[in-house]
């Protein structure tokens, strides 16, 4: 792909110039005799030149991402058809890693080829990529200036330069907002065709019932232990225990005492200093939070289960990860439970503190109730968020898939065993590899799910009040 | 009447019933607010220890500890003719240094022992390179000592239990204890932890290469999601019908804000890497997964602030014949972009923490250079932090810390600058 930025500097370039041709021409028809005033030319000067700018920058932009997207292809597919009969390496895998040797090789990335016929090949790439490179580039050039040609000429005091701009600036626009469509449905179809090929293996009852979870598939059919099984419940029983159970445990308290103390007691110009630092938990980052778990909090926690008497405490043990997660979900849940409070109408919370009843009385017995449906619906925020959190659990809840509810064992999680599966040597057709999307999109529909209806229940009861 | 009010009825304030309950409500008062204190006091501490701890432990990552020795500079045993040599110092550029700094080693500490580092000779090699005429003369230079060498002389270790129980051997103790006796020791500043990249020996290891990786990383995302976010709230929010295709919009990005991040990795390998083949480990594909993940956060921030412009703005420019195109770029965006900027910044720091959807795509690859361009092998700042905690040597430990500080630093720094552009330009109407 030598050079293609520079083709795109040089498309831009030409667009520069199409503009200013076109602002001219514009210009001209205000000098013009009978055009001595702007009102008679129907749009701005610069609108005209954006007209003819776009008309020579488009077609030139699409034949380069053309170029840009598919030239790899149509080199290769020449170099292989070019290569001598009998050399040629088998359509398939053989055929990518000769390409890549290929390509290593132009790039430089190699001093020597591995393969003979790939130093020969090396060769015809450089010159067909610059033969490619060539014909594209004229293309590009010649379109580009053929669409401002084009649009030069169409020029008139009474063209309509500004509408026209504006159409594309609207579809400019809607293509933009689709990027976001289009990224979920990327996310939907790339999950459900890889786990679909996941379940042509595994059956899906497998899958969502089986107990026992080993994706080691064997190289070799002999080997032990080569079925490999893949049996997710211990890693759903995992993530709901650390994510759900254990992190909660210590988030909802802390984080509902904190809202409460901060909206209800305390002064505004403490809550002015103490509600950004809360925030800051929020925004370490999470690998930050899992050399924390491992390093600092899981040793202590295996070092207390020793002192009293479990003996089988792990130095991974759920109850780390679960701690330390629960604790940066703790901003999350208080704000949630902030404005939950907050939109609880204070009607309610003066009758109350007028019948006599002290604060706490008023927030246990009024505000609480009244904001639960809210609270939940933040609680279940909190906890989509934590099954999904990922750098954590990789480094502080280890890789065994136990189904127990001993806080002090070790879990292994959805989005640890992901990371698990798809690190390190990959092969894009087993079933392990395969397992990981499965689970994504468990821990996709899940997460969804949990959002779609907390979010309605946080809407619904919102409404009510107002 | 007024007797039974004081004595038997339920509002009888008088009577020790009702004095009672009301100093129990009130001590339930106390301990209710005393709980909200203690929850906040722990969260607080907990953030607290969390910073203490890695400070603690990553400062010294930011001083290397140096050996005094005396090297000879020997033209034979380097390789090379020292005449022509010093004619053109590039001869020397594949002499052999480890050869005389090994050979000075083992004189001086005894053979089999390290306490120079593997990579010091680069330092050997610079200065001949800088000044030939050294060759052949005997020279005392400050070398960077081994992992080891340099933990003790960070005070790492626990040197009162048993030595059999440290991963520094007696040997080294010892050595260390008379170099430091000596007066040869000393400990500087590590420029190495600021301008390298990985590599096997802690001692060796620096974060640039992992940190100008997030930076290239960093670029695309920018480049890629305030483009689209910023487009996609002004059509939104300022030309989109009510209609189901709107709703649909709207419901994916809210979404997508809230999918997590491990998903996108994986949509970054099923797309970018298996169906369009980009290169593995790459930022630009790093970049084109964290725009995707950050573009929603941008796109509800960008929504928020044109939201807060008054609508009087646009409908006095309306009013004066703009067309609605030229009421939003001219007048709209102008006054929304400190708001829309605070968002995008919030969201590339989001985006510089982010680890898990890198792992999918291959960014934790071992790379002992720094990365050149879009295209080549990367890994990033929190990948390499991952990638160094799974090593459980002392000097890793130290340089992992090290690394979270300078991502820290990093952070605060964007996030100071998101508030400091919210403060100065936010206008409130």
């Amino acid at each position: 792909m030598s050079g293609i930025g520079a083709m795109f500097a040089a498309a831009f370039g030409l667009g520069v110039l199409a503009w200013w041709l076109g602002r001219r021409k514009a210009l001209a028809f205000v000098a013009a005799p009978g055009g001595d005033r702007i009102g008679a030319v129907h749009s701005l000067p610069q609108y005209h030149g954006a007209f003819v700018a776009i008309l020579a920058l488009l077609p030139a932009l699409v034949v380069l991402a053309f170029w840009g997207l598919a030239g790899n292809g149509l080199v290769a597919a020449e170099v292989l058809a070019g290569l001598p009969e009998g050399t040629r390496p088998q359509p398939g895998l053989d055929q990518a890693a000769f390409l890549s040797e290929v390509r290593g090789l132009v790039r430089g990335d190699y001093a020597a080829a591995f393969n003979p016929v790939a130093e020969g090949a090396a060769k015809a790439w450089v010159a067909v990529e610059r033969r490619y490179a060539i014909l594209f580039g004229v293309a590009a050039l010649a379109v580009g200036l053929m669409g401002a040609l084009w649009g030069w000429t169409r020029l008139r005091p009474d063209f309509r330069a500004r509408s026209r701009v504006e159409r594309l600036v609207m579809g400019l626009l809607i293509l933009a907002s689709l990027v976001a469509t289009l990224t979920t449905f990327g996310i939907v179809l790339s999950l459900i065709f890889e786990s679909f090929r996941f379940f042509q293996m595994v059956p899906i009852t497998e899958f969502l019932f089986g107990l026992n979870w080993s994706p080691q598939t064997a190289i070799r059919a002999d080997q032990v232990g080569s079925s490999g099984a893949f049996g997710a419940v211990p890693l759903f029983w995992g993530t709901v225990f650390i994510g759900a159970i254990i992190a909660m445990i210590v988030a909802i308290p802390l984080g509902l005492m904190t809202a409460i103390y901060l909206t209800q007691y305390s002064a505004a110009g403490f809550r002015k200093v103490a509600k950004p630092v809360l925030e800051v938990l929020a925004g370490v980052p999470t690998v930050v939070y899992g050399f924390f778990a491992a390093l600092t909090v899981a040793p202590a926690v295996r070092d207390f289960a020793l002192s009293i008497g479990i003996s089988d405490a792990s130095s991974e043990s759920a109850l780390a990860a679960g701690m330390v997660m629960g604790v940066m979900i703790i901003p999350f849940v208080s704000s949630m439970a902030d404005d939950a409070l907050a939109a609880v109408p204070a009607s309610m919370r003066d009758g109350s503190l007028a019948m006599g009843a002290t604060p706490s009385e008023t927030i246990r017995k009024v505000l609480i109730p009244a904001a639960l449906p809210g609270i939940v619906g933040g609680v279940l925020l909190a906890v989509s968020r934590a099954i999904g959190e990922t750098m954590i659990v990789v480094m502080a809840a280890g890789m065994a898939a136990n189904l127990t509810a001993n806080p002090f064992n070790s879990v292994t999680t959805v989005t640890a065993q992901i990371v698990a599966l798809l690190t390190g040597d990959q092969e894009f057709d087993s079933a392990k590899t395969l397992s990981a999307f499965a689970l994504g999109l468990v821990l996709f529909l899940v997460t969804l799910a949990l959002n779609i209806f907390a979010l309605s229940v946080v809407k619904k009861y919102r409404e009510a009040y107002d | 009447m007024t007797e039974r009010l004081a004595t038997g009825a339920p509002t009888a304030w008088g009577s020790d019933a009702m004095q009672n309950r009301i100093r129990r409500r009130y001590r339930q008062e106390r301990l209710f607010r005393g709980l909200g204190i203690a929850a906040l006091a722990l969260a607080g501490g907990f953030l607290l220890f969390l910073l203490t701890t890695i400070v603690a432990s990553g400062w010294n990552s930011f001083r290397a500890t140096e050996v005094q020795m005396a090297v000879t500079f020997d033209p034979a045993r380097l390789g090379v003719d020292a005449a022509a040599a010093k004619a053109d110092p590039n001869l020397l550029a594949k002499a052999n240094f480890q050869g005389i700094m090994g050979d000075a080693s083992d004189a001086q500490f005894g053979r089999g022992v390290r306490i120079v580092s593997d990579g010091a000779w680069l330092t050997l090699r610079d200065m001949a390179q800088a000044d030939p005429s050294i060759l052949g003369t005997t020279q005392t230079v400050w070398l960077l000592t081994t992992s080891n060498i340099d933990q003790l002389a960070k005070g790492a270790f626990d040197l009162t239990i048993d030595a059999a129980d440290l991963p520094v051997t007696a040997t080294e103790i010892a050595l260390w204890k008379r170099l430091n006796s000596e007066g040869k020791l000393r400990t500087g500043l590590n420029a190495l932890f600021l301008t390298g990249a990985d590599s096997v020996d802690p001692e060796l290891a620096g974060i640039w290469g992992a940190l100008k990786g997030s930076f290239l990383m960093l670029i695309i995302t920018l480049v890629i999601s305030f483009p689209l976010g910023v487009l996609s709230a002004i059509y939104l929010e300022e030309f989109a019908a009510k209609n189901r295709w709107t709703d649909i919009i709207e419901v994916s990005i809210n979404n997508l804000a809230a999918v997590p991040s491990i998903i996108f990795g994986l949509l970054g390998l099923a797309v970018f890497l298996n169906t369009l083949n980009m290169p593995r480990s790459a930022p630009i594909v790093g970049g084109l997964t964290l725009a995707l993940m950050t573009f929603p956060v941008i796109v509800i921030a960008s929504r928020a602030a044109i939201k807060a412009v008054p609508p009087s703005i646009r409908d006095a420019a309306l009013g004066i014949g703009a067309s609605p195109v030229q009421v939003v770029f001219h007048h709209v965006i102008p006054l929304a972009l400190p708001g829309m900027l605070t968002g995008t910044i919030l969201g590339m720091a989001r985006a510089l923490g982010e680890t898990a959807p890198l792992l999918m795509i291959g960014m934790r690859a071992f790379l002992t250079s720094v990365p050149q361009g879009f295209t080549q092998p990367a890994t990033a700042l929190p990948v390499q932090i991952f990638i160094w905690s799974d090593n459980v040597s002392r000097g890793f430990v130290e340089k992992t810390s090290g690394a979270i500080i300078v991502l820290l630093l990093f952070l605060l720094l964007i996030n100071g600058l998101a508030i400091y552009l919210r403060n100065k330009f936010e206008v409130r109407w």
